[in-house]
């Protein structure tokens, strides 16, 4: 079993990024964007842990990092779901190509 | 005397104006305002020439100076010259004769005349700084109350007119601030026009900036060909806009052109002279023949405003005393002339309701006040002698003169042959108009002018009469101010 | 020495008036304002005549030549240093002599007034109107600098104009005073460019100051200016030239003479103060003021001067032939005396005998005063008598009319040179000037004043003799059965300036004229030559006896002669069609060919411009506002894209 270094887990990043723009962009449920969302955010924060033990395993400025976009991604999420909650009270539909009334 | 009286007047006239209850209220306590300001410009004028009399050869007088941003180096720095005085007695006088004619506005009477008292307050502020920074700020505040001003009261196509108006004038601002900049970092982080007067920039960077400047002012005060939003603008505006419109903001973008572009920039000016005097030239004859062909009074008096205001910008370009003195004596002649023109134009369209000068005629016989009234106005626009047109035409004739080659002598026979178109239209005006038979039954029961409106009238007769009679004292106000700026034009 | 105060005040008197009635005749002077008016002018006049006894014979002449007095300059507007506007008083014997002219002249006309334009409902207007006219003309005619004489210059200009439309709801009239003051207007352009170059040459506005730089061929000034030429002439010369036009078209020289014809729209005592006796001679007034800059610097100006006034004669007595119209007839004879006094000073020389012209020139202008007066306000009367104007509704008036058939038929003998009047001693010294130095200009001259004396006697002839007058006739239209003056005369106050004037116009020849003004202040001996006079005055019987022949009785003669003259008959009346150049040079041209594409190119060039910045702005947005949908995943798209751009911006390019 070999130990995974730095390139396997930027390989993982970057796939678990591009899944989640992917997703981000082809979904139609807001639900769903929002979860692609939290991938892109995960897949940073594979990155920042990465590269933290990686190339500065002295410091902690990564796991700092990590923690407060975790944090702040909960309470994206919360705000998030809020709005789509409301989003589907007044449309009944929480299908994004509805929700357009802010165009031109 | 202490300046920051000049703008704390209307300031608490604005204000109380805002909090005041009644329609009737709002109209005295802003010609109180309006009175009260023409009183402290009187003291002004004279406090100024008892200066001046007593020796005090400093260029600027009651200077005040207050830090503003000390980082950036902006200060509240104020004070007059003779140019000064002249232009904030000017304002003044329309002031409060636009306050006057104004009387019967029934719309929003309080909004109205707060924003005729902020577009005062604006150029009275515009007129006595010697910051840049300052001197800006009030420009912009002069504007804004003009498209509401023309948005709200005005009529015809008034939208398409206030926006017009606005967005010229906003562009014209917009090179102003970046010529401003321009000159800011270039000549040592400083605003002040003091300062500014004192350093020489390379010719290189004087040639960017005065055109950038000479425009933007230019487009205030009607370069052509930059003039199209003064015919729409005038035309759509209610009676005092048009007054303030052409007698004040049309000074604003002349006394720029000078003080600013001219007196900070010799270089660019000299560089630039030439295609000044060709667009003020063509401005000059252009403005006159479209004129002739116009059928609408505020049209007319629009179109001809464009032609007059050519002469100063025409004195601006000969770079001489002289032609200068001249310039600036148009500027106070024409805002005079063209704020009365106006307030008869409005006065007679209150009556007739109509601005066609084929639709009235005979107007002497119900209305012989207002009659010679427009008859006074009329001659002075074609230049006759003893009000003030003639005095200011003259001198920059004269002054044009002194330039001796044929390109300068060109140009001034062009300006001059317009004396002679002017004849012609404003001679058409008056006799379709004021003069031959009635042509409307019903006009027969229309009534004179009201007191206000004769007030309003008879004060800038009177200023117009003061200067064309007697027109030694402003001479003796704008020369040495015109000789300031020569000296640094010719670099002594 | 002169009296400032007095001279000040020979202006001013009159000016008083204008203010006075001006602002408060509508009000407080409504009947007396007439009273007020003439009371003021009386003062002027006997000041005026105070002043001329003084200065002709007390102070005047200092060793036998008359001297120049500047009592008063003030300062009006300093341009620079040394060119400045000053409003001064200049007191020489050509001054002193128009002062009497206007003044006189000028209460005559206020007096005559009093009855003629009683019950006007603008009576109070019309006499502040006159007041101000006397006062820009005085002021005129003391102007001691160039640009002073210039200021006057357009306030009469202005004063012509508003009496001119005094009749403001007539359109007739309203045309007329426009077309005045437009062409005198055009005019004054030329005087004003003039102005500029001859100050500009000599450094100064004041006359003295710029006669004598401008007459010394040494100076500087002179040499500068004759360097500099365009088109082919020296810059003097233009000068020169300018301010001649100046003078001509306010002297309504051909071609610029158009507007006179039409300015008898004005009431007609206005006709005689300012367009016969007074304000049209400003231009000969100008020429004899600058008389030695024209002779000794610019000769070649001189000349034109002449010829001008020559041709100007003939072409306005050949066309008073065939008026109808009596003002227009005696506004055509007063167009050619001008031409008279024009080619008079065009064929004088400075100093000595050689400036005999200028003198008859002057000496015309003061007998014309008189008698083209005098004519005026009989014709006036006339006018006043029988509502209208037209010769043809007239006939057989001497009966009714008994004080103005006199007066008016010695005026008549005045102009047309018969002697003892007036008008044969000045045509006298005209004709010699012109023989002694321009053979053609003297023929013309002669065949003038035989026209002169034809047409003189053809209106004669029509008002008072011909057809009887039909009393009560249907054919004065509805004023005449107003019956204001049937039968009577006009009163006294109409008849009094008749019979001053008719003295004078008998009487002003004898006035030894050359003794006081010529061109260098010494006295001019006027010889008289019998033999010389026999050519003019037979002339001028004859042009009497052809009227006589043609007009003292009814008949179909004068339409039998039209007829045989058909061409020449019909460009008279019909002005030689100058008129309608004019109309087709402003109406066609200037307004068709320049003002209206003016109008056009700024409505949709200029202003197109502006509105092309607003549409393109609003076209270019309208294009890429579709990108703003809504959709979320669209604006991602963008993003993204976005962020792979500038991340290959950033690794590839921008290393």
């Amino acid at each position: 079993m070999m130990n995974p270094g730095l390139y396997h887990i930027l390989f993982l990043s970057a796939a678990l990024f591009f899944i989640g723009v992917y997703g981000f962009l082809t979904r139609r449920n807001l639900i769903t964007m929002l979860m692609s969302i939290e991938l892109i955010l995960n897949s940073v924060n594979l990155n920042f842990i990465a590269f933290n033990k990686y190339v500065w395993p002295e410091k902690m400025d990564g796991l700092f990092f990590t923690l407060f976009i975790i944090a702040i991604a909960a309470a994206e999420a919360a705000v998030a779901i809020a709005i789509i909650i409301n989003l589907y009270r007044s449309h009944q539909s929480i299908d994004v190509e509805n929700a357009e009334d802010l165009k031109y | 005397m202490n300046l920051l009286l000049l703008i704390g007047i209307p300031l608490i006239t604005a204000v109380a104006v805002l909090v005041s209850r009644s329609k009737q209220q709002v109209k005295w306590i802003s010609l109180t305002g309006a009175a009260v300001q023409l009183a402290a410009s009187f003291a002004l004028l004279f406090a100024y020439q008892g200066q001046r009399t007593a020796g005090n050869s400093t260029q600027m007088l009651f200077e005040q100076n207050y830090k503003l941003f000390s980082s950036f180096n902006i200060n509240f720095h104020i004070g007059v010259d003779g140019i000064s005085v002249a232009m904030i007695l000017l304002t003044s006088f329309v002031l409060i004769a636009g306050v006057l004619v104004s009387w019967n506005i029934e719309k929003m009477t309080k909004e109205f005349y707060f924003l005729l008292i902020l577009l005062a307050l604006g150029a009275y502020g515009f007129f006595i700084s010697l910051d840049l920074f300052v001197l800006f700020f009030f420009l912009e505040i002069s504007v804004i109350p003009k498209y509401l001003l023309i948005g709200i009261w005005g009529s015809g196509k008034k939208e398409y007119s206030a926006n017009k108006l606005a967005l010229m004038l906003m562009g014209g601002s917009a090179l102003i601030l970046v010529g401003i900049i321009l000159l800011y970092y270039n000549a040592g982080q400083s605003f002040d026009i003091m300062h500014l007067s004192q350093v020489n920039l390379s010719g290189h960077l004087q040639n960017i900036i005065f055109p950038l400047l000479f425009i933007g002012f230019g487009v205030f005060t009607a370069l052509f060909p930059l003039h199209t939003w003064v015919p729409d603008g005038h035309s759509s505006a209610p009676t005092a806009g048009s007054m303030f419109l052409a007698g004040i903001s049309m000074k604003l973008g002349g006394y720029g052109c000078l003080r600013v572009a001219t007196y900070l920039l010799p270089e660019g000016a000299k560089q630039y002279a030439d295609i000044i005097i060709i667009l003020s030239a063509i401005a000059i004859l252009y403005g006159a023949f479209a004129t002739m062909m116009q059928k609408d009074l505020k049209y007319i008096n629009a179109y001809s405003s464009v032609s007059h205001v050519g002469f100063s910008l025409l004195g601006i370009g000969m770079l001489t005393q002289t032609a200068i003195t001249g310039a600036l004596m148009q500027m106070v002649s024409h805002g005079l002339m063209t704020a009365l023109f106006f307030a008869v134009i409005g006065m007679i369209y209150d009556r007739t309701h109509t601005r066609m000068v084929g639709e009235m005629g005979g107007l002497m016989k119900m209305m012989p006040f207002i009659s010679t009234v427009f008859f006074i106005v009329g001659l002075c626009s074609l230049g006759l002698p003893g009000l003030s047109g003639f005095v200011a035409e003259m001198t920059v004739f004269m002054g044009s003169w002194q330039n001796d080659d044929a390109f300068h002598r060109i140009a001034t026979i062009a300006a001059a042959m317009s004396i002679v178109v002017t004849a012609v239209y404003i001679l058409r005006a008056i006799g379709q108009t004021v003069m031959g038979p009635v042509k409307n039954e019903s006009y027969l029961q229309l009534k004179d002018a009201n007191w206000n409106e004769r007030l309003a009238a008879i004060i800038l007769v009177l200023a117009i009469l003061a200067i064309g009679i007697v027109p030694g004292w402003l001479n003796d106000l704008l020369k040495p101010a015109a000789e300031v700026i020569m000296n640094r034009l010719s670099g002594k | 020495m002169p009296n400032a105060t007095i001279i000040a005040l020979i202006p001013l008197l009159p000016l008083a008036g204008f203010i006075l009635l001006g602002l408060f005749g509508r009000k407080i002077f409504k009947t007396s304002s007439g009273v007020i008016g003439t009371a003021l002018l009386l003062t002027s006049t006997i000041l005026a005549l105070y002043t001329a006894y003084d200065y002709f014979f007390v102070y005047g002449k200092v060793a036998g030549v008359y001297q120049q007095f500047i009592p008063m300059k003030l300062t009006w507007l300093e341009f620079s240093p040394g060119v400045s506007i000053d409003m001064g008083l200049t007191v020489d014997s050509i001054s002193v002599m128009m002062l009497v002219v206007v003044t006189f002249i000028s209460l005559m006309v206020h007096i005559y007034s009093l009855g003629y334009m009683k019950g006007e409902e603008r009576f109070p207007t019309y006499y502040a109107y006159l007041g101000l006219f006397t006062f820009s003309m005085l002021g005129l005619v003391l102007a001691s600098n160039i640009f002073q004489i210039y200021i006057f210059w357009e306030l009469v200009g202005v004063s012509s104009f508003l009496l001119i439309g005094y009749y403001y709801n007539k359109p007739s009239a309203v045309a007329a005073c426009k077309k005045a003051f437009i062409v005198t207007r055009f005019a004054d352009l030329g005087f004003l460019i003039g102005i500029l170059i001859l100050s500009n040459s000599a450094g100064t506005l004041d006359f003295n100051t710029m006669i004598s730089t401008l007459t010394s061929p040494d100076s500087d000034a002179v040499k500068n200016a004759a360097a500099t030429s365009f088109l082919g002439a020296s810059a003097l010369t233009w000068g020169a030239a300018l301010v001649f036009i100046g003078g001509a078209g306010k002297s309504a020289m051909f071609p610029l003479h158009i507007w006179l014809p039409d300015a008898m729209e004005g009431p007609t005592p206005v006709s005689a103060l300012i367009h016969a006796a007074t304000m049209v001679v400003a231009g000969v007034y100008l020429v004899a003021r600058l008389f030695p800059v024209f002779a000794l610097t610019t000769p070649a100006v001189l000349e034109i001067v002449g010829w001008v006034g020559a041709v100007s004669a003939i072409i306005a007595a050949i066309i008073a032939c065939t008026q109808t119209d009596i003002k227009r007839v005696l506004a055509y004879s007063t167009m050619s005396q001008i031409g008279y006094m024009m080619f008079a000073l065009g064929v004088s020389h400075y100093g000595g005998e050689a400036g005999l012209g200028y003198t008859a020139s002057l000496f015309h202008l003061f007998t014309h005063a008189m008698f083209k007066a005098l004519l005026f306000l009989g014709a006036g009367a006339v006018i006043h008598y029988i509502h209208s104007n037209d010769m043809k509704d007239m006939g057989g008036l001497r009966k009714y009319l008994p004080i103005t058939h006199i007066t008016f038929l010695i005026a008549c003998l005045a102009i047309a040179g018969v002697p003892p009047f007036a008008g044969f001693f000045s045509k006298e010294e005209i004709l010699l000037a012109a023989y002694q130095n321009n053979m053609t200009i003297y023929w013309i001259a002669l065949i003038t004043s035989g026209l002169t004396a034809f047409y003189m006697f053809r209106l004669y002839f029509s008002i008072f003799w011909n057809k009887p007058h039909v009393v009560h006739g249907e054919k004065h239209g509805p004023a005449a059965s107003v019956k204001t003056s049937e039968g009577k005369e006009g009163g006294f106050v109409m008849m009094l300036p008749l019979v001053l004037l008719a003295i004078g116009a008998a009487a002003a020849g004898f006035i030894p004229f050359g003794e006081f003004v010529s061109t260098d202040g010494k006295a001019l001996e006027s010889h008289f030559h019998l033999q010389f006079s026999i050519a003019p005055v037979a002339l001028g019987l004859a042009g009497i006896f052809t009227a006589m022949w043609l007009y003292k009785k009814q008949n179909n003669k004068p339409e039998k002669l039209a007829a045989s003259f058909n061409g020449l008959y019909k460009a008279a009346y019909h002005k030689f069609y100058i008129d309608e150049i004019y109309l087709f040079i402003t109406k066609k041209v200037l307004f068709n060919l320049i003002g209206r594409p003016a109008a056009w190119f700024d409505r949709n060039v200029v202003d197109g411009l502006v509105n092309f910045s607003g549409n393109a702005t609003e076209f270019v947005s309208e294009k890429i506002k579709k990108m703003q949908s809504g959709k979320v995943q669209q604006y991602a798209i963008y993003f993204l894209g976005g962020v792979i751009v500038l991340a290959a911006v950033f690794i590839y390019i921008w290393k």
